[in-house]
């Protein structure tokens, strides 16, 4: 059974032949307080089996109750995703057995989800926009975590047993389903990941969900077909789990088409089937066949009651929708003025929100982006960190900017001042007194560096008084030596045109 | 006749983990076609403009407000468990498909 190759074609060539189509279910979590149908706390990294209820782990006579916040929730990540509400919905049990799950069923919706039909447009990298159209937005919870213990390192590959951890199971969740998504061509893989980041950038800014991959906050399974160019009918699909960054979503689509590729043109067809994704050597495994396994027997859920949405409540909801991303971007690109490539490395770098803050304390939009995108950006990286996790405030930028303004320090000073502040010195005012940064002013003490520079270099000053002006940077390098870099440069210049009589 | 043949139950037992000999597969076959025969005559009576329901009293919009309430101590976490390792349950290792 199964396939049977582990060869690729090359994806150019899989592009020329084949036309691929894409498919995304998204899990979010959401950040209520407490779980989906419990009020158990819904916390990450707590000491195990500590955040559970008898509803959690489904003891007879139990009776659970929905979250209101989580339904709210739910209704604005449709909104958001311009999805129609259902007026009236309700939930089911999605029957199967696995560890993960003490109830023997998952809680969730089957054939009436609360949203449904409707779209996101996605904005890729050269601003190209995709509209990607959504199936359903569905209610249901999360399961409990697994840890495989022997075996090769936390595989469920050889392991000898599982321990479990009831925390999550409950956690309320929203699957995010899409429609076929035809005719993204050679930029499937980029879309992939551009609508994972969509998501993820929505229900953040939504504040329903901390969205954070790393942590499974955000989690996405691959759907991946291809079919002839030109032909309408679908080709066999697989579905790649375990998603879980966007460059993971991007490689996996990316791979599963090349693999794809290779099983039609040896022949063979694709078995519909689920497919493990490995970050480690970046290609995915089968997983089981989808066959009767999938068999769930939903019915609806006996314990709890419909939901039945008013044109009120969901008009409440709808005025609680903050400025949705991609606009918001717009609207920032065009009164900070960057140019195009200037404006996209900003939002690749994830740094709006720390450019606008700054923005608003006072900095000009080019100070703003010279300072994030270069001084804290190259810290960031040297200190492997994010650029928004190393703790600049906009107040530090405003403050280290003005004292540029006033000549106090110079650009070369103000970045080690700024190194000094991340390591807790104080303000940059504090940090440029106590450590008697200000740049040398003294008329008396510059000149006299002058003067010292241009008896140490008589063949500088012969190019200069020849007119070569740029050698004036030769005489540079003493003179802030001598100042210990705290020199004005344009000031120095004066002087030394002054002094060679220029 | 009943909807519930002998391949059903067979894939029904399976799908619910529960072991079952020839023996008891005749039996249940056809006491499951009763009961499924039974409920069936349920859609005599229903006439297409009664929407399906799951609820018999026509209640809505029960919900609970997103506030932490009491949860379990690990002790009574683990009481009912077969087995366990400190804090958590143990299991066997059950594979996902393959």
């Amino acid at each position: 059974m199964a396939n049977y190759t582990d060869e690729l074609v090359d994806f150019d060539v899989a592009l020329e032949k084949y036309d691929p189509v894409l498919g995304f279910e998204v899990h979010v979590e959401l950040n209520t307080k407490t779980k989906m149908f419990s009020d158990a706390p819904n916390a990450f990294g707590d000491a195990p089996n500590t955040n559970v209820t008898p509803v959690d782990l489904g003891l007879p006579g139990v009776l659970p109750t929905v979250n209101k916040t989580a339904v709210e929730y739910s209704i604005l990540i449709g909104l958001a995703l311009n999805c129609q509400i259902a007026e009236k919905c309700g939930f089911a049990r999605k029957n199967y057995f696995y560890p993960d799950t003490p109830k023997n069923f998952q809680t969730s919706q089957y054939d009436d989800p609360i949203a449904h039909d409707g779209y996101l447009d996605i904005e890729l990298e050269d601003g190209e926009v995709f509209r990607v159209e959504i199936e359903r937005a569905h209610m249901e919870e999360d399961a409990g975590k697994l840890t495989h213990m022997g075996g090769a390192a936390g595989r469920i590959q050889g392991a000898d047993y599982s321990l479990v951890d009831y925390n999550r199971a409950g956690v309320p969740l929203v699957e995010i389903v899409t429609k076929p998504i035809v005719g993204a061509g050679k930029r499937a893989p980029e879309l992939a990941r551009a609508y994972v980041a969509a998501i993820r950038e929505i229900v953040k800014n939504l504040g329903v969900s901390d969205a954070k991959m790393e942590r499974g906050n955000v989690r996405c399974d691959a759907n991946v077909s291809l079919m002839p160019k030109g032909a309408e009918k679908f080709g066999t699909r697989t579905e790649t789990k375990n998603v879980n960054s966007l460059r993971a979503v991007e490689h996996a689509v990316r791979f599963e088409i090349e693999r794809h590729a290779a099983v039609l043109e040896s022949g063979q067809s694709i078995l519909q089937e689920t497919r493990h994704w490995h970050e480690d050597t970046r290609s995915t495994t089968s997983g089981r066949p989808k066959s009767d396994a999938d068999d769930y027997r939903y019915f609806p859920e006996p314990d709890l009651v419909p939901i039945v949405t008013t044109a009120e409540w969901i008009e409440e909801l709808r005025a609680r929708l903050p400025e949705p991303p991609s606009e918001r971007r717009k609207r920032l690109k065009a009164e900070w003025g960057y140019a195009d490539k200037e404006f996209r490395d900003v939002v690749n770098a994830g740094v709006l929100d720390e450019i606008e803050a700054t923005i608003a304390a006072g900095a000009s939009a080019a100070v703003a982006r010279k300072w994030w995108m270069g001084e804290i950006a190259r810290l960031a990286k040297a200190a492997d960190k994010e650029i928004a996790a190393l703790g600049v405030t906009p107040q530090t930028i405003v403050e280290l900017d003005s004292l540029i303004n006033a000549k106090k320090i110079n650009d070369k000073i103000a970045r080690q001042v700024l190194e000094y502040v991340l390591a807790g010195e104080g303000t940059p005012s504090e940090i440029v007194e106590k450590r008697s940064l200000a740049v040398v002013n003294d008329e008396g003490a510059l000149g006299k560096a002058v003067d010292d520079a241009i008896a140490a270099m008589p063949d500088v000053v012969e190019k200069i008084k020849g007119g070569k002006l740029q050698a004036i940077g030769a005489l540079m390098g003493p003179v802030m030596k001598a100042t210990r870099g705290q020199a004005d440069a344009g000031r120095v210049r004066e002087i030394v045109m002054e002094k060679l009589g220029l | 006749m009943s909807a519930i043949s002998r391949e059903d139950l067979v894939h029904l037992a399976r799908l619910a983990h529960i072991e079952m000999g020839d023996a008891e597969l005749d039996k249940m076959t056809g006491e499951l076609g009763v009961i499924v025969d039974a409920i069936a005559s349920v859609s005599e009576v229903a006439s297409s403009d009664i929407p399906a329901t799951s609820h018999p009293i026509p209640l809505n919009n029960v919900f609970r407000e997103d506030v932490v309430g009491q949860t379990l101590s690990i002790d009574e976490v683990l009481l009912n468990a077969p087995d366990s390792d400190s804090d958590r349950f143990k299991v066997p290792a059950i594979l996902d498909g393959e």
